[in-house]
């Protein structure tokens, strides 16, 4: 945790989380419209991040000005308004390609969020690729949307699914990752990072593993992208998936990113309009990438956001964030432990922005009205994550997890919520 | 806080803590799982039917407070009850939880109007109603899971 040198730690009330370069929580978050309000007559303390992110003004004004001055369809229109809404979307396409460091736009697949850029490469590679007896491996720690893609391309396919265990600390256990890889291994599939448990996993060892034994992998970064970022060169992987809405963006948005040889070789995943060169009754030619998986009018909207979301994150700074998110989760999980019963979930030696935790006296379901009723807004249940639940033997955590506007005196007020979830059950 | 305290009565928390009729039962005649995919909150009922009479109710599981200390009332409730009495009940405690029962109708639940503070956070419906919908399908027959979702 080495990023926690640059940020200062005071007591809550008098402290401002400032990093060198100026980062000034408080500033920021005034372009945050959304904090300022009060939820059962307290102030709102929005906890709930690894679900979805808040949307600063600049995102919010994006999705306002299309739709105020350029809404119209992209890609066909000779019109000026098409012209702009389509300059402005395929600038989203650049902002991306730079921000992931993929060398071609043609890498850059828009689509709805994660899931659909999971399944989208489970059911055009995984269908065409995958064959009788080959082994697509995930791990334990992966959400219900990089694991149930896999399942239903194994089933159609003849492929084995294999999983990597995950520790007592919620971490990989890379040795038996190792064991798992061999001649049948075709495809690896994992996360950056864990929604349920923090864990930040080894990807870039994974991938070169995997390589080694001619496998490709997919990496989720739904939870990484606004915590860790990425370059998908130095990785290396060969594809990656992130939502737009966890970035700070909007909903119904995401990115695939897949190395251009794969892309090419891959069939469509839908059919209709905009992802064809010409059609006839004989013969269909399909349009170039990225074009080609981009078929129907997309998120305009949406994908205009994502690039105004991208733009705020940069120039917060992707590291900068990461040093306060660190400072808060570091000074949550202090506080937290002093609350009798407590047990975390998730205790990786790398790990970010979730706090994933259960009370003896209380279940999740119970101390998220409680925390509620305070203005603090942390998700429970099982996070689409049921296997990650299993491995710990619960039904469900509480998590509380962190975004670049959240303070230290809202870890404060999570913890003495926490603390009347006690008295309440004690 | 004062919504809380509605929510989180003295007889539920209680309830949580030292469910009633919280037992495995082997000779049960009926037997259907709840199971709210949402959340994870997951109990069997189990029930002795003598005819049209319900001879015993238990139930296991694992979820919230107000799921757990919900079927441990219930099955107090439901004990000798008629199969027509218990579909009865579910009606009267279904309006309860959901805010349409008038208070003479609460009063009438006896022990269970405890419950009337769910009402004010619909979010937590499912969990109150839980075994409930597990115990309507078990007398009813026609199922051997339910789910709230």
């Amino acid at each position: 945790m080495s990023a926690l040198n640059h940020v200062s730690l005071e007591p809550a009330g008098q402290s401002r989380s400032r990093v060198d370069s100026g980062f000034d929580v408080y500033a920021l978050r005034e372009d945050f419209p959304i904090l300022k309000q009060l939820v059962h007559g307290k102030k709102l303390v929005y906890l709930d991040n690894a679900a979805t992110t808040q949307k600063p003004r600049p995102v919010i004004d994006a999705l306002a000005c299309f739709y105020c001055a350029d809404c119209s369809n992209i890609h066909r229109g000779v019109h000026a308004l098409s012209e702009r809404a389509t300059q402005e979307y395929e600038n989203t396409r650049e902002i991306v390609r730079d921000f992931i460091n993929a060398e071609r736009l043609t890498e850059v697949i828009l689509v709805r969020g994660t899931t659909e850029a999971i399944n989208l490469v489970a059911s055009t590679y995984g269908r065409k690729n995958f064959t009788e007896g080959d082994e697509i491996i995930i791990s334990a720690m992966e959400h219900h949307s990089n694991i149930v893609p896999w399942q239903i391309v194994c089933e159609q396919t003849g492929a084995k699914l294999r999983v990597i265990p995950i520790n007592d600390r919620g971490e990989l256990v890379m040795e038996e990752y190792e064991k798992l890889l061999g001649p049948k291994t075709t495809f690896v599939a994992v996360t950056q990072m864990s929604n349920a448990l923090g864990t930040i996993n080894p990807v870039r060892e994974i991938i070169e593993k995997a390589h080694a034994w001619n496998a490709l992998v997919m990496v989720d970064g739904a939870q990484g992208i606004a915590h860790l970022g990425v370059d998908v060169r130095e990785l290396d992987a060969d594809f990656y998936a992130f939502s737009g809405h966890k970035i700070y963006g909007p909903t119904g948005v995401g990115v695939l990113y897949g190395k251009e040889k794969l892309l090419e070789d891959m069939p469509p995943y839908q059919g209709g309009g905009d992802m064809i060169r010409s059609v006839t009754f004989e013969k269909t030619l399909y349009a170039k990438l990225p074009a080609k998986f981009e078929a129907g009018t997309p998120n305009i909207s949406g994908g205009i956001g994502l690039g105004a979301a991208i733009k705020y994150v940069t120039q917060v700074g992707l590291e900068n964030i990461a040093a306060h998110e660190a400072a808060l989760l570091e000074r949550a999980t202090e506080a937290v432990q002093q609350i009798p019963g407590v047990k975390l979930i998730g205790t990786a030696e790398k790990k970010a922005s979730v706090l994933s935790f259960t009370l003896e006296q209380a279940h999740p379901h119970d101390i998220g009205t409680i925390l509620d009723q305070e203005g603090v807004a942390i998700r429970t249940g099982h996070h689409c994550a049921q296997p990650v639940m299993q491995r710990f033997g619960v039904p469900a955590t509480a998590r509380a997890s962190f975004a670049l506007y959240n303070t230290f005196e809202e870890v404060d007020a999570l913890t003495s919520a926490l603390h009347k979830v006690h008295e309440v059950f004690a | 806080m004062a919504d809380l305290r509605e929510l989180y009565q003295e007889l539920i928390l209680d309830h949580s803590k030292k469910p009633r009729n919280y037992r495995e039962m082997p000779n049960a005649n009926r037997r259907v799982e709840g199971f709210n995919p949402l959340c994870g909150d997951h109990f069997t009922v189990y029930m002795d039917m003598e005819g049209e009479t319900v001879k015993d109710v238990s139930f296991q599981g694992s979820g919230c407070a107000l799921s757990k200390a919900s079927a441990s009332m219930m099955t107090q409730a439901l004990k000798g009850k008629t199969k027509t009495d218990a579909e009865a009940l579910f009606e009267r405690f279904h309006d309860l939880v959901t805010g349409k029962a008038g208070e003479a109708q609460a009063e009438s639940l006896g022990k269970l109007a405890v419950f009337s503070g769910v009402s004010d956070f619909p979010v937590r419906v499912k969990c109150a109603s839980l075994a409930w919908h597990a115990m309507k399908a078990a007398i009813e027959g026609d199922a051997e899971q339910v789910s709230t979702e």
